[in-house]
């Protein structure tokens, strides 16, 4: 379930005014902004833009870059995004990186929908002028660049088909993979990229059924390189999100030093979708609320922001 | 060929020769002679079913007045049909008679085929390539390369609603050799269609092919891994500009330096797409083609009717090989498109 709280009713055009008077004069009315875009859904979102637009005849997203900055600013622009967008400005931030963001790009691709990641790289087509493969393809290589290539081509099967036969000689193949410590092989790649998530749930249920131990538990090791790290980011992505969503916002909150990057990306990217869950699996494995942890370690307009995307009331 | 059922069903025994485009000299006529002259008879039939496609109309000429007795003796002058069998009659060979079936189907199936909504058409092509098997790779290269990202996608999405499964799932499930990586690679592409091309990029990537190809101590191209990525993700005018690169730098091109297959189908289909479909086309029109060639006429010219008709493409020889309303419908797709607009 979502955690921010939009409104049904609402004037767009009073809203971009409200955010235009929050960014003349000296300094920028935080509290404003927050107030209005904190509240406000994907499609809301979209048409203050467009209010604005007529308007002012400028970008309210170019005008905001310029009035904010720092951790606040990354946030607000990535928020006021378009989710699609906003993924793909995510993609590329991960790649770009000097030692590109492998997990952030597996994230993206194993959390969205079919339809969704189709959007992500129309998206990112239309910012970059690349496409979303060949930029991943240009920026990794060897195994991670296959298993990462493959992830982001992907258009799974959407539908509730499964044939269980195959989720059984699946998971013997997954098994067999884990036992002979050949992750990168093949078949693991075939099975984990290609087939439906529906298809994939079966076939790791029937893994633990087999095996008393999740197939995540078992891709585990001292393999060296990055490739293994990124495999099970991918199939904890594709088995259990919230779980693995969860773990990123604890591990970016517990070490010294927030790590913003995951802590905003979680949190603006699940808002919209399934943060609520995240929320009551962190609260059970930490027996502290998120809020609480997210207010402890963050600061001024920045932490906000963010408790208002987990749905503070103000 | 795409075989979808249709409830028709013909089933009429008909006499012919064999699909050999040499004419037979026939022996003299028997003393008796049936209203018809025989000769000119069996010749004519052997015409209506020496091309592709039949000749609808010469066969209703023929047969549809011919009397038991001309029938007799039509089967009895075509020994490669029919033998005699030990209980006194004319048996058929069942394999040509299929043959012979599938000679009308091709009408029928190349009707339905242009019925279809493009991406179920291409959707339902692909299914029945991974079906088929090895020969038939180059059919899903040809679709995946040739169409337009949008296209693409629309056919991947068709595919989910028809067969209840992602084509790549397939195609990896169903393709154990070296062809799996670069064919579901191509397939899940959705490249960039814009005007942009790294003109410095296409020039290395055009050098790392070079080694690839002509280092006979490494790994076969299919599974060089930048080979697959350059031809998988890159843009089709990046591929171009590549291609330009290639032939200008090593004095030959990119296709020349590349062995049959389906690196060279990929290859050709991205850089030079008109110069794949007239070799396929005219491989079809092959004297001695196989079946499978034979396939990609009506796959071709319902696919790239459009294509053909804005390139002025010459259909002779599908004039002179092709026969009845098969060709009638063929022509009709190449040809300029002005019915339309007088119908309506």
């Amino acid at each position: 379930m979502a955690t921010i709280d939009a409104p049904k009713q609402v004037s767009f055009q009073q809203d971009a005014e409200v955010l235009r008077k929050a960014c003349q004069g000296w300094g920028t009315d935080d509290k404003a902004i927050i107030s209005v875009l904190g509240h406000r859904n994907a499609a809301q979102r979209k048409q203050i833009r467009l209010a604005y637009e007529q308007l002012y005849q400028e970008d309210l997203i170019k005008r905001l870059e310029s009035e904010l900055s720092g951790d606040f600013e990354r946030a607000v622009y990535r928020w006021i995004l378009e989710p699609a967008d906003r993924d793909a400005v995510l993609a590329n931030v991960a790649i770009k990186k000097l030692s590109p963001d492998n997990h952030v790009i597996a994230e993206i691709s194993c959390t969205r929908s079919p339809e969704e990641l189709l959007a992500v790289r129309r998206a990112y087509q239309a910012r970059y002028k690349h496409s979303l493969e060949e930029d991943v393809a240009a920026h990794t290589k060897g195994d991670i660049r296959t298993l990462l290539v493959a992830l982001v081509t992907a258009f799974r099967y959407d539908g509730e088909e499964i044939n269980t036969r195959l989720a059984n000689s699946e998971a013997k193949i997954l098994h067999d993979a884990v036992k002979d410590k050949k992750f990168n092989h093949e078949e693991v790649i075939r099975i984990l990229t290609t087939r439906s998530k529906m298809q994939l749930m079966v076939t790791f249920n029937r893994y633990r059924d087999d095996h008393d131990t999740s197939v995540t538990k078992h891709l585990q090791g001292d393999s060296g390189d990055e490739f293994l790290p990124v495999l099970r980011t991918s199939v904890r992505c594709l088995n259990d999100p919230k779980k693995y969503f969860e773990k990123v916002l604890r591990n970016s909150i517990r070490r010294t030093g927030t790590d913003e990057d995951a802590l905003t990306r979680v949190i603006v990217t699940r808002a919209e979708k399934d943060l609520k869950d995240i929320k009551e699996v962190y609260h059970k494995r930490n027996s502290v609320p998120l809020d609480q942890a997210v207010a402890k370690d963050t600061s001024g307009d920045y932490k906000a922001l963010l408790l208002t995307l987990l749905g503070k009331q103000d | 060929m795409t075989e979808i059922t249709f409830p028709v069903d013909i089933n009429i025994f008909i006499v012919f020769r064999n699909f050999s485009h040499k004419t037979q000299i026939l022996p003299p006529p028997p003393v008796k002679t049936p209203l018809m002259a025989l000769p000119s008879g069996i010749e004519a039939l052997d015409k209506a079913f020496s091309g592709i496609g039949v000749d609808e109309k010469s066969l209703i000429d023929i047969i549809a007045k011919s009397n038991d007795e001309h029938r007799t003796s039509l089967r009895k002058g075509c020994p490669k049909l029919f033998v005699e069998d030990d209980n006194g009659f004319e048996r058929s060979d069942q394999s040509c008679i299929e043959n012979l079936k599938h000679q009308f189907n091709r009408f029928r199936d190349a009707v339905v085929l242009s019925l279809l909504h493009p991406w179920e058409r291409d959707a339902r092509l692909i299914e029945e390539a991974i079906r088929k098997g090895p020969k038939s790779y180059s059919v899903i290269v040809e679709i995946a390369c040739t169409r337009s990202s949008n296209q693409l996608l629309g056919a991947r999405k068709a595919y989910h609603s028809l067969f209840d499964h992602s084509i790549e799932e397939d195609l990896a499930a169903h393709i154990k050799d070296g062809e799996r990586k670069l064919l579901v690679a191509l397939v899940s592409a959705y490249r960039y269609e814009g005007p942009n091309v790294k003109e410095a990029a296409a020039k290395s990537e055009a050098e790392i092919l070079y080694n690839a190809l002509n280092n006979a101590d490494e790994t076969k191209p299919l599974d060089h891994e930048d080979v697959v990525m350059i031809l998988a993700t890159r843009s089709k005018l990046h591929l171009q500009a590549l291609y330009q690169h290639y032939n200008k730098t090593y004095d030959k091109t990119l296709t020349q330096d590349l062995e049959e297959g389906i690196l060279k189908d990929t290859v050709e289909c991205l850089c030079t797409p008109e110069a794949y479909f007239h070799r396929v086309l005219d491989a079809a029109l092959e004297q001695d083609a196989d079946e499978e060639s034979k396939g990609a006429l009506s796959r071709v010219i319902v696919t790239q009717n459009e294509l053909l008709r804005k390139e002025g493409y010459v259909p002779n020889k599908i004039q002179d090989t092709l026969l009845g309303f098969y060709k009638d419908f063929m022509l009709g797709l190449i040809a300029s498109g002005d019915i339309q607009e007088n119908n309506s």
